[in-house]
């Protein structure tokens, strides 16, 4: 089994290399074909726990990785890998913007890039999303709740306590049939 | 130091909060940190977005920007540790008891109740983030259509070819370098 510093070694080069996003993919080929830490159903097992749960799908499933490979100092580890190199990436391009956003050629430059960061949440949405767009039911569900988050504020715990328990319900489990 | 508790509950709730990974708390984390206490101006959070999008790591760690805004290095740390500690400790926590409720025929009732929510809320970050990055009232026609046209030309070329998206954001900071410079 990896100790701590070999854990967070293998985070870290994920978290320094997955420009674009896309994390799940990279943490795939490390634990299941890189390292061999972790077999293809226990990578699914993570990810299906990671993404039930609050929080980002790839920081859940470095947690659960971690602590198989090495307790609460390897959830630690793991966490911290796949984080930190990003932030300090962030804080240098925090400064640099805090210093030039008022020229006008870098100003240009990042309602550039801002302009392309909606589209790629676009394109990410309407993915992932393309099943639920197909589904009456569904689409009025995804509108319903866009409309009342964008348009009328309705905040994020009014949604999840109360528009999502509909929803749910409506998918319960069916009773299970006799005979078959 | 009020301002620093503010950012910790704030980032804790949306942590606890951040059922379907991190763009479905975009909207509740933009109205919160725009409208409500006024760390970051519409402008400075889509940019902020952005930088988070081209960044290696987790994408919304970015809070770590608004946070820094906030109350500096301090507002910092507080943002991602408030951001990031509590789902993880609820993972943790979690993963052990996991197997018990795995095989419940209501998880995949969750599952499938929430994807359609998840979806209206992502769709819902995309306007927060474009009513400042691609239709902005303080902005001219001509700089709107542009910031739309790369958005849109953005999402085509996502769907038509595999490539790299922070590829794609460099390309949009050049476009908008030669087409919104003194507009």
């Amino acid at each position: 089994m990896p100790g701590a510093s070999e854990i967070f070694r293998a985070f870290a080069k994920i978290g320094i290399t997955s420009f674009g996003g896309g994390l799940v993919a990279y943490l795939r080929d490390a634990l299941v074909t890189d390292k061999k830490w972790m077999d293809e159903e226990e990578f699914l097992a993570a990810l299906e726990i990671g993404q039930t749960l609050p929080g980002l799908n790839s920081v859940n499933v470095a947690i659960i990785a971690g602590r198989k490979l090495a307790g609460p100092q390897g959830a630690v580890a793991a966490a911290l890998g796949l984080i930190l190199p990003g932030v300090l990436l962030l804080v240098v391009l925090g400064i640099l913007y805090d210093r030039f956003r008022h020229n006008p050629n870098v100003a240009a430059a990042l309602a550039g890039v801002a302009a392309a960061a909606v589209g790629l949440l676009l394109q990410v949405t309407l993915k992932i999303g393309a099943k639920q767009f197909l589904n009456l039911r569904d689409l009025c569900f995804v509108l319903g709740t866009f409309y009342l988050v964008a348009f009328h504020h309705v905040s994020l715990p009014v949604v999840l306590f109360l528009i999502a328990p509909i929803a749910i319900i409506l998918c319960r489990p069916s009773k299970p049939k006799p005979n078959t | 130091m009020k301002d620093l508790v503010k950012i910790l509950n704030v980032f804790c709730l949306l942590s606890l909060l951040a059922v379907g990974g991190g763009s479905a708390v975009l909207p509740q984390m933009e109205h919160e940190t725009v409208s409500l206490h006024h760390w970051v101006t519409g402008d400075q959070f889509a940019t902020i977005y952005s930088l988070g999008q081209m960044a290696p790591g987790p994408n919304m760690s970015m809070v770590a920007l608004i946070g820094w805004q906030a109350a500096g290095a301090a507002g910092l740390i507080i943002a991602l540790v408030a951001f990031y500690l509590p789902s993880s400790f609820l993972t943790y926590g979690c993963s052990f008891i996991w197997d018990h409720f795995k095989d419940n025929p209501w998880r995949a009732s969750v599952q499938r109740g929430m994807a359609p929510i998840t979806i209206g809320l992502m769709l819902a970050g995309v306007h927060a983030v474009g009513k400042t990055a691609c239709i902005n009232p303080n902005h001219s026609t001509h700089f709107n259509t542009i910031t739309c046209i790369t958005a849109l030309a953005v999402t085509g070329i996502l769907f038509a070819k595999r490539i790299n998206p922070a590829l794609l954001m460099l390309l949009g900071g050049v476009a908008g370098w030669f087409l919104l410079r003194g507009h």
